[in-house]
């Protein structure tokens, strides 16, 4: 159920960030997805969202047998997540560099409402940052302070022209906190997407190709 | 050293199609400085009423916020000093003005997001689409700047086809206010709601307030030989041009959607009708024949033409090369309605 051949790298390249996130990190159960208190995950690179379907799955948010309905007119699942259709969904995907923009409005949200115990985590990917969309957020995200927002990019290398000095150094110029993580580690990424950082937001950068040797 | 002769690339103005664009150009270079139409000065503008109704709207209730990019920054100065979390201006960014008003919408928040009319609905037009709609979250929308509110200023500061683009994507109430109490109450309204809104101020305004409910549309005038439906602050030109003529005179400050019922009612015994809308030529001439389904009618739509002019000067020079002022209005109900001019 990859959904198309274009995409069969994304569906595979999120899938252990996806576990962690949800079987570590994320304050997120079935039962509580209306829970003001809730954490927020944003899946901004929509394209390929079958991990995500699957990872939904495994912890309960949409029955197994759904996953065999995928793309069928009556499924609630297609190759880009529709949050009227899924419960937990937080952010219908599918058009790059909207999930990063929508998920600093969502921090400041929680922020005015005082839930401060609640975080945003934004899944996004190295090429999707191609979006000028995301620069606008990034700098904004680092001027209102917001310590509740965490970025995780998968980075597959998939970028048509690459980015120079790689893709923490543009985070880390807007002054997020940074880390580089091989992202099959699930020890170290969820170490990596534990840290507080108070009031500054933080990027968690998971390389998934080349493999292990690029990073710590 | 010999100054270069100017010469501009426009040389011809674009008269394809309507023979009588260039005259009105002549005359607008004739009228230029004669400054705005004979309007009565408007001590308050649209927009200072936005400022004074959204901050007394962000003192009184918490899930109000206002997003803004750099423009009536200063408007909101002091009601951003007690709720520092619920004013929000991002810069000189209109994407991220749109996508955080969706964010904010989603934790349950009521953004109200505001600039310009190009860079609130046509820069930023995907984000509306996506981070509003498809999220189906709600927001209200305020605009200022209109169709060419500043003329001076150029191409890149008017938008005459906002409210087409708009009526593209389901579920958006668009109000055109033409008064400053207009604006003051539709925009409570939308505020109050919970759906997707869009609020066009302009510093066009009429000499009084027609205040009914929010969303409906008022018969002004009776009259047995067509009805002329005017859109926001339409309505005075519109007044002028048919001050003596035998025709129906409808308001609306709401387009979408367009009060059917009170259209419907006021076309009588001879069913031409006349639009005129203070943007793109035809925006709504959809919703005012669906109005009139049960009835063979003609329609004629007057608003701004789809030709961009190059010209600076004032909002009423464009008026008149568009045809918006009383005489050009007046002209064309005349020979669509066949009175006598």
């Amino acid at each position: 159920m990859s959904g198309d051949e274009k995409h069969e790298p994304s569906a595979h390249s999120t899938l252990d960030v996806l576990w962690v996130l949800y079987d570590q990190i994320l304050n997120v159960s079935p039962d509580r997805v209306d829970d003001p208190a809730r954490d927020r995950f944003v899946l901004s690179k929509g394209h390929g969202p079958m991990a995500y379907f699957a990872v939904l799955a495994a912890k309960g948010f949409i029955p197994v047998e759904v996953l065999d309905t995928f793309t069928d007119a009556d499924s609630p699942l297609g190759t880009h997540p529709d949050r009227l259709l899924i419960p937990g969904v937080e952010v219908s995907s599918g058009s790059l560099g909207h999930g990063l923009p929508i998920s600093v409005g969502i921090a400041l949200g929680l922020r005015a409402q005082g839930l401060t115990t609640s975080r945003v985590v934004c899944l996004a990917g190295d090429a999707e940052l191609d979006e000028g969309s995301n620069f606008e957020a990034m700098a904004a995200a680092r001027a209102f302070g917001l310590g509740n927002l965490t970025v995780v990019v998968i980075d597959n290398d998939s970028d048509t022209l690459g980015w120079a000095g790689g893709i923490s150094a543009r985070f880390a110029v807007e002054g997020w906190a940074t880390a580089n993580v091989y992202g099959r580690d699930h020890a170290r990424l969820s170490a990596a997407l534990s840290v507080h950082h108070d009031g500054q937001p933080s990027v968690v950068v998971a390389h998934v190709e080349p493999p292990a040797e690029a990073v710590a | 050293m010999t100054a270069r002769p100017f010469a501009p690339r426009l040389r011809v103005f674009p008269t394809e199609g309507r023979p009588d664009a260039q005259d009105r150009i002549e005359e607008v270079g004739k009228t230029r400085n004669l400054g705005a139409r004979g309007e009565p000065p408007v001590l308050e503008t649209m927009r200072d009423r936005f400022a004074a109704v959204t901050t007394e709207l962000i003192d009184a209730d918490d899930s109000v916020a206002v997003v803004l990019a750099d423009i009536s920054v200063d408007a909101f100065e002091s009601v951003g000093r007690r709720h520092p979390d619920r004013v929000v201006n991002v810069g000189i960014r209109e994407q991220l003005l749109v996508s955080v008003g969706g964010g904010l919408a989603l934790t349950g928040m009521r953004p109200i997001l505001h600039t310009y009319a190009p860079f609130l609905v046509e820069r930023a037009f995907e984000q509306v689409k996506l981070d509003l709609g498809h999220q189906d979250v709600g927001a209200v929308l305020v605009s200022i700047g209109a169709s060419y509110d500043r003329a001076q200023s150029g191409r890149t500061h008017q938008a005459p086809g906002d409210v087409a683009l708009i009526g593209t994507l389901p579920n958006w109430t668009v109000h055109v206010p033409g008064h400053p109490d207009e604006a003051d109450l539709l925009l409570r309204d939308a505020v109050a709601g919970s759906g997707r809104v869009y609020v066009r101020l302009s510093d066009r305004a009429n000499a009084a307030a027609h205040l009914g409910r929010a969303g409906r549309a008022v018969t002004l005038r009776k009259g047995r030989r067509g009805t002329v439906v005017a859109v926001g602050p339409m309505l005075d030109p519109v007044l002028a041009a048919t001050e003596d003529l035998d025709v129906a005179v409808v308001y609306a400050a709401t387009v979408r959607p367009l009060d059917a019922h009170t259209v419907r009612a006021a076309v009588g015994a001879e069913p031409s009708v006349v639009l005129v809308e203070p943007y793109l030529t035809g925006t709504s001439s959809h919703a005012v024949t669906d109005a009139l389904r049960d009835v063979p009618h003609r329609l004629l739509a007057l608003g701004v033409r789809d030709a961009e002019l190059h010209r600076y000067g004032t909002a009423a020079d464009h008026d008149r090369a568009h045809g918006l002022d009383p005489a050009g209005l007046r002209r064309d109900i005349v020979r669509f309605l066949e009175l006598a001019p």
